[in-house]
């Protein structure tokens, strides 16, 4: 048995350590532990509600709007605001924005240096490279003289001798399978997704004013007027602008990240044999198409256990606890009890080595991570979970998108449940959000034009039209998954605060029956060629997009007295 | 910081940027630097023979907000060319190392390049628990960041949580959160970078200053440069003549909102919020927090978090007034208003030129820790 340790986890939001057993070339058993704690619920104890959004956003940067649409959806459900239709579909849009970008960012800057070797590109024929190209897809950028180009830049950073971030990696390692001119190829795409994905966002400057952090969000609506006949408002000007950026979203999407996609993925099929993970599926569900307590969702929301794609169940909030047996927090109650988050009680308590230390006691509390459990087990959330709770629930369109990926792969439905399957849902997603924004731009333009300029629900904004005391529950689909805010308001102010978010869901560590969370669970078995170089970890973890920020800051408001650190 | 001079002229060269091209970046990096346009012939030459140097760039209780906000860096071929060219050795959201071997790349440029690196930190440094709210590869944040920023030739605390502490250290403190300049007395030349995130065109006029001039640049009373956080968001604001005029947005959606009124009533911190965001914008100058329509959060000032909280409570002292009021007796109104809003907070030598040599204001670190409350009184001392 070799204990292999990646810390830090790199290419990925936030703080992230795992320890592997590995024997005979194969992961035996693993720990997931996220190795950073802020407390930001303690920090929202007792203010304003319509201000947590703004703080709640800062739990991460890099899926920069979800938690503020959670937490807005919550104090809205508290207080009984209404938020218009047109600040749906802006809400829409701006998710919508968000996934994409962030999917196509994920594959190309943060997952594919795992599947694709940058030297090797120097290996490159150009005019190979650019028949590889034209033979699966006419985007325009697919000379010879453009991947000689590319090539040319590469070797003259190569040159310098100053790799910067592609030093010291994993080139050459037998489990990189790409040939030189597809490594090319995709070193070429990985630059064009670096112009790309900003201009994309720029969708998110007119809808937010700037990102990372848009600044549009209200508590019962937003911020972002609608006139046709101002200049400072959201304008015919405004909806064509964001027409041309939909619309080279859609053509990057279908012309390079799509065809690369499969491109790269016939190369690694055996990737569809790993990582199954838990076998679990949640989906809380997203994008309203109507107004009121129970609108349609574009994206359904339902639960598929042990893989089984024949049967789906509704999603029911209730079912969702929270274990901290391995998680460095307390419950008074005793930590073998789940707790359900609207009754958490979550006590911040380092109980891990003092710093510096090599290896963490996996066998006691490991994590910042608490294990949520839905009915009691591990659930993976995230475009696999959406993907597969709309094909089981049939939806035509996610369907046909599945069904074409699984026939271009020659592979069946069973590849799904892998590592390769959760990079295609992905994709898959991808590509059926960015067709839609168009459809939300027309309808935003149908209501404008009708004369519909409310944004913004005015009735519930002052704090006095508010009840006494007040429950609530937001939730969302963000990029990486399933996530739900709850808060407490009483007397105006936040009486107390709990996310329950995708990352924890997914890297959890294990709970008090000592059930592994999915990042564990899906590593057991993943092939390790040489335990110095663990890239096939890398390439399973990479697979959830894991975003640790998120993940570590459930706290119990009401106790942090006991939380409190003061400064000597 | 070695290899030979000229490196940019043949970066550029190789990847088909023209001198045209290069010479608008200049122009455009002294539009940012606040400097004459004739600056942009001494920013090339100096950036033509500037020598590469190596970027580490710590990430510590942080969002990566600041970090997405450098890959959005705009005016995109040339400005990603400087920061790319600047061999960015460590960066674990972009590096393709993990691991250990990720920890070899930083060892050594700390034990090679000692005092000729520049570290960039994100996010705040928590000093509780005994290192335990944040490790990377088992060591502490503290740890880290003392052997890191203690051996670079210059530290940029990037955002609000690593320059003031931010969010974390936000009432009460539960992590007992400190800013880079407090968490690490040693390091030198310490040079805030704050909002939330930083706008990545600052960091990009940072490194060029350097480059051009060979110092860092003047900062103000906290650590800022002068170039970036001169002057107040209220001054350069766009809406500016509607609050001279007394054009307010009274609710949201209305008729006054939708024509781009003054939102000082909504709860807008323009006034005592310095930074250049309506100069500058974000995201390739597409827009900027007021110009969609939301009050600015103040988010490049100290506890920020606290002082500018409840964000849609207007600030105090700014009365309305109308078209006929009197326009110096209203600014000299805001001026006292601005300053006791500041005064308060142990601020008012903002503005206060101060050249670059240590000036970094050391708050008291536990202050906030033993002030968990100061926000429900709102903005007014």
């Amino acid at each position: 048995m070799t204990r292999v340790v990646v810390d830090p986890v790199t290419r990925i939001e936030g703080h992230l350590r795992i320890e592997a057993e590995v024997d005979g070339g194969r992961v035996r058993d693993a720990w997931s532990s996220a190795t950073m704690f802020r407390g930001i619920e303690i920090i929202l104890q007792d203010r304003d509600p319509r201000d947590a959004w703004v703080f709640t956003q800062r739990i991460c940067g890099v899926c920069t709007t979800v938690h503020a649409i959670a937490s807005i959806r919550a104090v809205e459900n508290a207080i009984g605001a209404r938020p218009p239709p047109n600040a749906r579909i802006l809400r829409n849009l701006i998710m919508a924005a968000q996934a994409v970008q962030d999917h196509v960012v994920h594959f190309y800057h943060l997952h594919a240096l795992d599947w694709v070797d940058v030297v090797s590109a120097l290996q490159a024929d150009p005019a190979k490279t650019s028949t590889l190209a034209q033979s699966i897809s006419d985007w325009m950028l697919s000379s010879s003289k453009y991947f000689a180009g590319v090539k040319a830049r590469l070797k003259a950073f190569v040159d310098q001798g100053q790799l910067g971030p592609f030093a010291n990696a994993y080139w050459g390692h037998p489990a990189y399978k790409l040939p030189p001119e597809a490594n090319l190829l995709a070193v070429a795409h990985y630059l064009e997704a670096l112009d790309w994905q900003r201009e994309f966002i720029q969708m998110h400057a007119v809808l937010g004013g700037k990102n990372p952090h848009l600044q549009s969000f209200l508590v019962g609506g937003m911020a972002t007027p609608v006139d046709p006949d101002k200049q400072a408002s959201i304008n015919a000007g405004t909806l064509a602008r964001m027409r041309k950026l939909v619309a080279k979203g859609q053509e990057f999407v279908s012309k390079v990240y799509i065809p690369d996609l499969f491109a790269i993925a016939s190369f690694y099929k055996d990737w569809a044999g790993h990582g199954r993970g838990v076998g679990n599926y949640l989906a809380y569900g997203e994008f309203p198409e109507g107004d009121g307590d129970q609108p349609t969702l574009f994206v359904p929301a339902g639960v598929v256990r042990n893989a089984d794609l024949t049967k789906l169940e509704r999603f029911d909030p209730a079912r969702i606890t929270e274990s901290v047996k391995h998680s460095w927090y307390d419950y008074v109650g005793g930590d073998d009890l789940p707790l359900h988050p609207s009754k958490g009680e979550t006590r911040p308590h380092y109980t891990g080595p003092k710093p510096p230390y090599e290896r963490l006691d996996t066998g006691a509390k490991y994590s910042w991570l608490k294990s949520p459990r839905y009915d009691g087990e591990p659930m993976e959330v995230g475009p696999l979970a959406r993907t597969l709770v709309a094909y089981a629930s049939g939806r035509p369109r996610q369907k046909q998108l599945v069904d074409a990926a699984l026939a271009k792969l020659g592979v069946g439905p069973p590849a799904l449940f892998s590592t390769l399957g959760r990079v295609a849902a992905r994709g898959i997603e991808t590509q059926l959000l960015v067709e839609k924004m168009g459809d939300w731009i027309d309808e935003l333009a149908d209501s404008i034009g009708r004369g519909d300029l409310r944004i913004h629900d005015n009735e519930k904004w002052d704090p006095k039209t508010w009840p006494q005391e007040a429950y609530g529950a937001g939730f969302h689909e963000a990029p990486r998954g399933a996530l739900g805010h709850w808060v407490h308001v009483k007397d105006g102010r936040i009486a107390n605060y709990q996310c329950v978010v995708p990352s924890t869901w997914n890297g959890g560590p294990r709970d008090a029956s000592n059930k592994r969370g999915p990042y564990e669970a899906a590593l057991i078995d993943t092939p390790v060629a040489d335990a110095t170089q663990p890239v096939e970890i890398l390439r399973t973890v990479h697979s959830f997009d894991p975003c640790m920020a998120c993940g570590v800051h459930v706290v119990d408001a009401a106790k942090r007295e006991i939380a409190r650190v003061r400064v000597v | 910081m070695t290899t030979s001079p000229g490196w940019l002229g043949r970066e550029l060269e190789s990847r088909g940027v023209t001198r045209r091209d290069f010479i608008t970046f200049c122009s455009a990096m002294a539009g940012v630097l606040a400097l004459p346009r004739s600056a942009s012939g001494a920013i090339a030459a100096a950036l033509e023979k500037a020598q590469k140097p190596i970027l580490v760039w710590l990430e510590f209780q942080d969002c990566a907000g600041n970090t997405e906000s450098f890959l959005r860096s705009s005016r995109p071929t040339v400005a990603d060319i400087v920061l790319e060219t600047l061999s960015v050795d460590y960066h674990e959201t972009i590096m393709a190392a993990a691991g250990r071997r990720a920890e070899e790349a930083l060892r050594g440029v700390v034990q090679k390049k000692r005092g000729q690196y520049i570290a960039v930190v994100e996010g705040s440094i928590p000093t509780g628990a005994d290192g335990g709210y944040c490790t990377i590869g088992g060591r502490s944040a503290q740890q880290i960041a003392a052997e890191v920023c203690g051996g670079a030739a210059a530290t940029i605390a990037i955002g609000t949580c690593a320059a003031f502490g931010g969010l974390p250290a936000a009432a009460p403190n539960p992590t007992a959160a400190l800013s880079v300049a407090d968490a690490v007395p040693a390091a030198k030349n310490v040079i805030n970078l704050p909002a939330c995130p930083a706008n990545a065109e600052n960091l990009t006029a940072l490194i060029t200053y350097y480059l051009t001039f060979k110092r860092w640049p003047p900062l103000d009373a906290d650590g800022r440069p002068l170039f970036a956080y001169g002057k107040s968001i209220h001054d350069n604001c766009e809406r500016r003549a509607h609050f001279d005029a007394g054009q307010y947005v009274e609710n949201w959606g209305d008729e006054g909102h939708r024509s781009g009124y003054c939102l000082y009533k909504m709860g807008c911190k323009g006034p005592v919020a310095f930074q250049n965001c309506p100069v500058v914008r974000w995201n390739d100058g597409t827009n900027w927090p007021i110009g969609c329509g939301h009050p600015c959060v103040g988010c490049s000032e100290r506890a920020f978090w606290d002082r500018m909280t409840p964000f849609y409570q207007h600030l105090p002292g700014v009365p309305g007034f109308g078209v006929a009021s009197d326009i110096d007796k209203a600014g000299a109104v805001l001026a006292i208003g601005t300053a006791v809003a500041f005064a308060g907070h142990g601020l008012v030598q903002l503005g206060r030129r101060t050249l670059f040599k240590k000036v970094v204001v050391r708050g008291d670190p536990g202050e906030k820790a033993k002030k968990p409350h100061e926000r429900k009184e709102g903005v007014a001392p």
